[in-house]
């Protein structure tokens, strides 16, 4: 379904990401494992356009989007979950929804406001409430929620855990879990191992900008030298 | 002996009350986290501290000197450290540069306006930057540091003022686990070496569990429970508040 | 007595209508692009232009004509915006702020001269608007009725727009992309497309503004400029971003301007106090008060910075050996230019010495200590007019008179500098332009002291420094020496204090450091050498006038500094040697120097987002060392 090679990007001067390549298939959970500043969410950017790869090809349901701006490889069905969420906070929780709006699609999950809140009760309860006046946890749940009203096929989640409570943590890979039944591929980078080891398929592990690691999550769980070489736990 | 001691802290916005009636004390050498859902009101108690948010009620001591109405400069004078959820260095200085700033602050040297500021207190600077692991990336500007270096400059800076007090609002964000570990392990060393008390929040129980030596816990602006970790942990009303079945966060250590 | 104040309040209302058409556009389209669009005016002037042209061609005669000259030149002045936006601005959306800004710059320039070509210098006065030509009687007073046509208009336009935005999917993207423009885009949604609509939106709005005040006001080209400071008030007053802000704004300041004319002259204790000669700086005062009591605006918020549009400051080097001895080779390369040059290139020298000063001490606020001043020519003019009083009526000679300048103006920038610092990014530009205007004001209109619009003239160096030859070495020296303290007192702790409040306030804080009162101090520093640069430039012209205070003198310096780069310490020098010498060569050779001048500041942002000298550094860097590699970005 999505398919990198070779996969070069700047930021700024700084090169970043080395030759990197990965994939995601449908109906998978695929995680990247890396500490900060490994490339992880670089890797996301230029997946979604915001950053422009150097050199590489990326390629979404056989076409190539390695040139197109975020807005056109939004609409080919790729759904980005930013890191820090990322929600409009004067706009309303509805009004959130109503920006990430987009045609349905084939192949994917059609999704209405109605079918999000039965996903994601906390929020049907607070429909009109500017996203400014949510709680960490619930603003989570509304970026998840905004980028899914895009109707996507493969969604890219960048650390959703990340500041949450373990409880909500919880429910989240509950989230997650929801979403692959439902039939979308989840792209997802973190650094919480337990969280990753709850819902991921596959992993890979990324250091300085390559990929140092790729296999089944279950896989990496016994594996403690890995682990240990890359992930210092 | 206690180094902070707050009492009956309240705060409300807008008729929602964050913050109420808070009370704990921090004893040097002391490591205390304060942990919570996300909204329960941290930060607010934080700011409060730091001199960042007026409080409504209650006393903030620092030994015997109350903190009530105190700028967050002046606290920092009188040796309160701090570190921020999302790291605030000066990102168009080099590293050291960053600590020469606190040194020069500390010894009042800013309103100066000749010598150059990087050729003062650099030995200073390094040796605070040896004390966190970083004297290697001192050359280095703040703005291209990797995440969790960034943390060590934050850390080095605010023992720049031989603080009492560190106030540390979750210093491990954004870290991968390995660094969280060392992170804190470097911070619980350094307090325990320079007795110097430590508050901090957090999100990963990892840490928590395996750094603090108290945890409070704060829902809905309220505390709801305090003591050693294994008890904390044991607490029916926290795990469902916040700490939920467990499963995202490791064994006990 | 009742009566009057009813019909001083209509006018009042009348006069808001416009204001705030064009105060609202310029809100919408720094909410979406965070470009403040100081073309915003210019794109009112042509509003007017385009109904009269619009009107000749319809006919005066006629109401359907009329109108529709109101429509089709508001329409016209949209889609010029949507054409802008196209391109020019759509290749600058990740460039500073600052460099937007100074493409915006060019675009007044070049709107000035296009207007000047098709319309001509004279003022050109449209026709009543035909219908409503008469009067209607209200309390006894006569009230033109096209007046309450306007006073309708304004609610109206008030209210549509709150529909537009709050009820619509446009309106509601719109919002989005106010506060983050990039992630819309990875939502999903076309934002070149929702940028081009927001400009046809915002020029429309203007050129609404502009084409309605067709029966009111004559056509002419100065419209640009004081209708962007008016429209930069009623957004600054209002809360930037917000349009209902916009809308009580606008109401304020035209009230209080009506009030003042109708109010006259008065005579308390045998002294003549002219109410009407305080239009021209009342709006600016009820916005330094504004700004004070609550610094966001009315109805404004805090400004987080938005997403997707941040830049990261690059690390700054100490200055080396190497550094200082170019520094002096140039210097003394510049000592032996009277050896070669003739009195016309000195001239050019001693200015490009003043305004390199003039650009230095700007880009000293701007740069390191991220205070922008759109009004910097205050503390120039200060120091002119300090300079050239102390000289005429004080009888102080020049010697002294130079020494007194600075003092005038750090002693302006320290009270203007009190109530600046308490303010940031572009609330803080606003108020240092709003002073800029009370000081120009107060200069123009105080014929007795000031010598009004005339100047002052007979300001002569002394003897010794009489031959041109002389008086350039002595400029020169002065300038360097300006300039080298500037720098020095960037590298030194109190600059990086200021650059340490402008990476992070907070960190500055928890660090135990006042940053107002260094901001404060760095205002009065950087007032201060500007002052003496106006000194220097009193004696070396023999006469003044209150250009070297207006908004052109300001802009000139931004153009500089943001040409030269405001990243590096030379760039302001760059920048100032090359529009001086830019400036000087034009205006020789055409009667559209503005335009020609707009056009290669376009060519030089569109070409070099980083400035000539930023350019010129980066190239460096490029090509001597490899930039530092490994993976350091999220």
């Amino acid at each position: 379904m999505l398919k990198i090679s070779g996969l070069n990007s700047f930021y700024g001067r700084a090169h970043i990401l080395f030759d990197l390549a990965l994939e995601a298939n449908k109906g998978e959970v695929v995680v990247l494992l890396g500490r900060n500043g490994a490339g992880k969410s670089t890797t996301m950017k230029s997946i979604i356009g915001l950053v422009q790869p150097s050199a590489g090809s990326i390629e979404f349901e056989g076409k190539s989007i390695e040139r197109q701006s975020p807005y056109r490889i939004a609409r080919a069905g790729l759904g980005y979950v930013p890191e820090e969420r990322r929600i409009f906070t004067d706009l309303t929780v509805m009004e959130n929804l109503e920006v990430g709006r987009q045609p349905s699609r084939d192949g994917a999950p059609t999704w209405t406001p109605e079918r999000l809140f039965d996903l994601f009760p906390n929020l049907g309860r607070m429909k009109d409430r500017p996203g400014g006046r949510m709680s960490g946890g619930e603003q989570q749940m509304l970026t998840i929620a905004r980028t899914l009203m895009g109707n996507p096929r493969l969604i890219l989640l960048d650390e959703p855990s990340e500041g949450l409570a373990p409880v909500i943590v919880e429910q989240m890979a509950n989230t997650i879990r929801e979403l692959k039944r439902e039939g979308l591929a989840v792209l997802l980078s973190e650094q919480n191992l337990h969280f990753s080891e709850m819902v991921a398929d596959r992993a890979y592990i990324v250091e300085k900008g390559r990929i140092r690691y790729s296999g089944s999550m279950a896989d990496l769980m016994r594996d403690t030298e890995v682990r240990a070489a890359f992930l210092q736990v | 002996m206690s180094v902070l001691t707050v009492s009956g802290l309240s705060k409300s916005f807008g008729g929602v009350q964050a913050v109420q009636d808070v009370s704990f004390s921090v004893s040097a050498g002391e490591l205390l986290a304060l942990i919570g859902p996300n909204g329960a009101g941290k930060t607010t108690c934080f700011n409060m501290l730091n001199g960042q948010l007026p409080a409504d009620a209650g006393s903030v001591r620092l030994g015997e000197q109350s903190l009530v109405g105190m700028a967050p400069r002046d606290i920092w004078r009188l040796g309160v450290g701090r570190t921020f959820q999302i790291t605030a260095t000066f990102n168009s200085m080099t590293v050291r540069e960053n600590v020469q700033m606190a040194l020069l602050s500390h010894n009042r040297g800013l309103m100066r306006f000749w010598k150059p500021a990087n050729l003062q207190y650099r030995d200073e600077a390094m040796a605070l930057l040896d004390r966190v692991g970083m004297t290697d990336q001192a050359e280095r500007a703040c703005g291209i540091l990797a995440y969790g270096d960034l943390k060590r400059v934050e850390l080095a800076v605010a023992l720049a003022n031989n603080p009492r007090l560190l106030l540390m609002d979750e210093p491990t964000a954004g870290m991968a686990p390995g660094e969280r570990l060392a992170l804190m392990e470097l911070t619980a060393k350094l307090a325990r070496a320079g007795n110097i008390a430590v508050l901090f929040t957090e999100h990963d129980m990892d840490v928590v569990f395996a750094h603090a030596d108290r945890i409070i816990v704060l829902n809905r602006g309220k505390l709801i429970a305090e003591g050693q970790p294994a008890a904390v942990r044991a607490d029916p009303e926290v795990q469902k508040v916040y700490l939920g079945s467990g499963a995202v966060f490791a064994e006990a250590h | 007595m009742l009566a009057n104040i009813v019909i001083q309040f209509m006018n009042g209302l009348a006069g808001a209508s416009s204001l705030f058409l064009v105060a609202a556009g310029l809100s919408i389209i720094f909410g979406v692009s965070r470009i403040v669009n100081f073309a915003h005016g210019s794109l009112y002037m042509l509003g007017i232009y385009l109904a009269y042209t619009f009107v000749e061609f319809f006919g005066r005669g006629s109401i359907l004509g009329f109108w529709g000259a109101v429509l089709f030149g508001a329409l016209s002045v949209g889609v010029i915006g949507a054409v802008i936006e196209i391109a020019v601005l759509r290749r600058i959306y990740r460039a500073p702020e600052l460099f937007q800004l100074l493409a915006t710059f060019a675009l007044v320039l070049i709107i000035k001269d296009v207007a000047l070509y098709i319309w001509g210098a004279e003022d050109l006065l449209g026709p009543r608007a035909p219908g409503l030509r008469g009067a209607v009687e209200i309390l006894g007073k006569r009230f033109p009725q096209y007046d309450l046509v306007l006073i309708v208009i304004g609610p109206v336009v008030l209210g549509l727009l709150w529909l537009l935005l709050n009820r619509t999917r446009w309106g509601t993207l719109v919002r989005a992309a106010t506060q983050d423009r990039e992630m819309v885009g990875a939502l999903g949604v076309n934002q070149a497309w929702l940028f081009t609509s927001v400009f046809f939106l915002g020029a429309f709005l203007a050129g609404l503004g502009g084409a309605v005040q067709l029966p009111r006001e004559p056509a002419q080209l100065m419209l640009d400029v004081t209708t962007i400071s008016d429209a930069f008030v009623i957004v600054v007053v209002g809360g930037m971003g917000s349009i209902g802000g916009a809308f009580v704004a606008a109401l304020l300041i035209a009230q209080i301007k009506a009030f003042c004319i109708g109010i006259g002259d008065v005579t308390v204790f045998g002294i003549v106090f002219s109410f009407s000669k305080l239009t021209l700086v009342v709006e600016f005062i009820v916005m330094a008060i504004v700004l004070v009591v609550r610094p966001w605006g009315l109805l404004g918020k805090p400004q987080g910075s938005q997403r997707g549009a941040s830049t990261v400051e690059p690390l700054m080097l100490p200055l080396n050996k190497g550094f200082w001895a170019i520094t002096v080779g140039l210097l003394l390369a510049l000592t032996a230019l009277p050896l070669v040059g003739d009195d016309f290139l000195l001239v050019l020298f001693i200015d490009i010495a003043i305004f390199a000063v003039f650009a230095a001490a700007l880009h000293f606020l701007m740069g390191p200590a991220g205070m922008v001043s759109f009004g910097h020519a205050a503390y120039f003019g200060l120091g002119c007019y300090g300079a050239a009083l102390l000289f005429l009526k004080l009888k102080w000679p020049m010697e002294l008179a130079l020494i007194g300048s600075p003092i005038v103006a750090g002693i302006g920038a320290l009270v203007f500098g009190w109530f600046c610092v308490r303010l940031s990014g572009v609330y803080l530009a606003m108020l240092t332009l709003a002073f800029a205007q009370i000081a120009w004001s107060v200069v123009f209109q105080w014929d007795a002291f000031t010598g009004g619009s005339n100047g002052l003239i007979g300001i002569w160096p002394s003897a010794w420094a009489k031959d041109k030859t002389i008086f350039y070495l002595l400029a020169m020296a002065i300038c360097a020496g300006c300039v080298i303290l500037l720098w020095r007192v960037v590298h030194a702790p109190f600059g990086y204090v200021l650059r340490a409040g402008r990476d992070s306030p907070l960190r500055v804080d928890a660090i135990g450091i006042d940053l107002r009162r260094f901001q404060w101090y760095g205002f009065a520093l950087a007032g201060a050498v500007t002052g003496l640069a106006g000194g220097l430039y009193t004696f070396s012209k023999g006469s003044i006038s209150p250009e070297t205070l207006a908004i052109p003198r300001s802009v000139d310096g931004l153009v500089m500094v943001l040409l030269g780069g405001v990243q590096t310490l030379t760039g302001p020098v760059v920048g100032a040697a090359l529009f001086t010498w830019l400036q000087d060569e034009i205006a020789r050779n055409t009667e559209y120097w503005r335009a020609i001048l707009g056009f290669t500041v376009l060519a030089i942002v569109l070409a070099f987002p980083a400035g000539v000298a930023g350019f010129a550094k980066i190239a460096w860097t490029r090509m001597r060392a490899r930039p530092e590699a490994g993976g350091q970005a999220a």
